[in-house]
């Protein structure tokens, strides 16, 4: 039997950027359109029906003797891979437990800074998905950004840190992924805040979130400061964490730009993003760090994990904020969008309240990448 | 619809690999042509099947799910399929089939697949017969109308032709290359 390594293993070698050799075993069209990326990860893709009757089709770019993570969708054929890898002479293979399906589910913590008056900003990494929350802890007091719907490992992370999680917080309503913070905030008694132009379908009650309305974490510790900064959606707001931080949520990111399609209305919101990106945001602090909500390329991936870029730099180098012609702007964002997520409108139905799947059908749900870039 | 299949694998409950293990090992006891069902209830295992036909060479016909359960359609490929040599003079190709069809002279179209080819497409009003069971039933069809003789890539049509040509049918052609290739209208059984 061969050895399997656990999805935090392998999160931990991909943003410490050790080298990694994986075999994805999935159908090449799964492969395409999404895999394990970032740090010094190097794939090679051979389906498992092919490899059944031996392995020669990959046995000529394969080291006998180098570590190899065999991938699949759920564990069950990179299992099978390995073992016939390791009858064949290969000696360190690995499987990854519970494939691709576990591996979108995986969040790594990773420390972003101390904040002034004590407490600490983390970023939680979802490698699979390439999504990104914020936990913010001051003074026995949590709050959460973008909480992901695998809300025990915050409360975990929680009970390592004696902190209480008090404030969930959503930037926006969320069309590649489903939002924890909702159920988050019913199991540990805490508030679950919307921008309220984003939430006039949900079924429930829920904060509304107001610039002007500072939240407090921890007494008065740290302030998160609301932005409204439309674009992706109607409602989506940013936040300005401790003066120093500034959470983009998808209209903002390190490489590119958020996509203002996914409710349908790319013509309409256009204009809000190009106000957002070029006025509200140039308004600020070109010192700000900006923390997204989502990462798309590998290379954004920093050492150590962290996805974070200044203000001031992004100015000078994303390409989705150097288009001087409103025209040209409007083209690219509204011409040169990729595919859609995977079941994006069931996502959005399910943040608002309108459905509730099963577990299992949320989780293929949520599969694939989260393409909430545009890719300019 | 009900569809025709020489065997059914049940591969339910199992996760990958082994609806495909086992689709591997149930084929090599088919004859080349005959058609698997196979049964499973794993989601990733149409793409997967799908795929894995797609390199081996034999031909995915389509997948009907069924409540929970995906059934997956496979025709063995057969050897004569990729010979070229053809016997049935008389050929017509896509293109005067379709001319036919759209004109005014009363044709038969002959679909020579097996039952679960042409239950995921066929060309509308084609009858279907396939080609193990021509033999013995030609009385279904005219012997003094126009036959026109189809299948997946003209190779069963051939043989189909010669059949029909030796026992008294007169106007037989036979359609090349056939349904893999044909882009004109289709329908699916219900």
């Amino acid at each position: 039997m061969a050895k399997t390594i656990a999805p935090k293993q392998l999160a931990q070698k991909v943003i410490n950027h050790e080298e990694t050799l994986i075999l994805d075993v999935r159908n090449t069209d799964e492969f395409d359109n999404w895999k394990i990326e970032g740090g010094k990860v190097e794939v090679v893709n051979e389906p498992y029906f092919n490899l059944l009757d031996g392995i020669e089709p990959v046995e000529s770019k394969l080291a006998k003797d180098k570590e190899i993570i065999v991938v699949c969708a759920k564990g069950g054929s990179s299992e099978f891979v390995a073992d016939l890898l390791e009858e064949a002479g290969f000696s360190n293979v690995y499987s990854l437990e519970g494939g691709m399906k576990a591996w979108s589910e995986h969040l790594e913590p990773v420390k972003v800074g101390d904040l002034a008056d004590g407490g600490a900003l983390y970023q939680f990494v979802r490698l699979g998905k390439g999504c990104l929350s914020y936990f913010i802890e001051s003074n026995g007091e949590a709050a959460i950004i973008d909480t992901a719907r695998m809300i025990e490992t915050y409360e975990e992370f929680a009970n390592q840190k004696e902190v209480q999680i008090k404030h969930l917080i959503d930037t926006h309503l969320h069309a590649d992924h489903i939002s924890g913070g909702r159920h988050l905030a019913q199991k540990v008694g805490g508030t679950y805040y919307l921008p309220p132009k984003d939430a006039t379908e949900v079924t429930f009650d829920y904060t509304p979130l107001e610039e002007g309305n500072d939240i407090m974490v921890g007494n008065t510790a740290v302030k998160v400061q609301p932005i409204y900064s439309p674009g992706h959606t109607i409602g989506s707001t940013s936040f300005i964490i401790d003066d120093n931080y500034l959470v983009t949520g998808d209209i903002l990111f390190v490489k590119s730009i958020g996509r203002p399609d996914l409710a349908g209305l790319a013509e309409d919101w256009v204009g809000d993003l190009r106000n957002t990106l070029y006025n509200r945001y140039k308004e600020l602090s070109d010192d700000l760090i900006v923390l997204p909500a989502h990462y798309s390329f590998a290379e954004e991936l920093g050492k150590g994990g962290l996805v974070s870029a200044r203000l001031g730099d992004l100015y000078n180098r994303n390409s989705g904020l150097q288009v001087e012609d409103e025209a040209v702007f409007r083209k690219m964002v509204t011409e040169n969008l990729p595919p859609q997520p995977n079941a994006y409108q069931e996502i959005r139905e399910t943040n608002m309240g309108k459905i509730t799947p099963e577990i299992e059908k949320q989780k293929e749900m949520e599969t694939g990448p989260n393409r909430c870039a545009v890719e300019g | 619809m009900d569809i025709k299949a020489n065997e059914v694998l049940d591969a339910k409950g199992l996760a990958c690999p082994m609806p495909i293990v086992k689709t591997k090992k149930a084929i090599t006891n088919l004859e080349p042509g005959q058609v698997i069902e196979v049964q499973a209830t794993d989601k990733g295992s149409t793409a997967d099947i799908k795929a894995w036909a797609q390199n081996t060479g034999h031909h995915y016909l389509g997948t009907i799910e069924d409540g929970d359960v995906l059934k997956h359609y496979l025709r063995k490929a057969t050897d004569e399929e990729t010979k070229e040599e053809r016997k049935h003079e008389d050929i017509v190709d896509l293109d005067e089939l379709r001319k036919v069809i759209e004109g005014d002279e009363e044709v038969s179209i002959l679909d020579v697949r097996e039952p679960a080819e042409y239950a995921f497409g066929h060309i509308p009003g084609a009858v279907n017969i396939p080609l193990n069971e021509l033999e013995e039933r030609f009385e279904e069809l005219n012997k003094d109308k126009g036959l026109y003789v189809i299948c997946r890539t003209g190779s069963r049509s051939d043989f189909a032709a010669q059949k029909l040509a030796n026992n008294g049918f007169k106007n037989v052609k036979n359609v090349v290359p056939g349904m893999s290739s044909w882009e004109g209208k289709t329908e699916k059984d219900n």
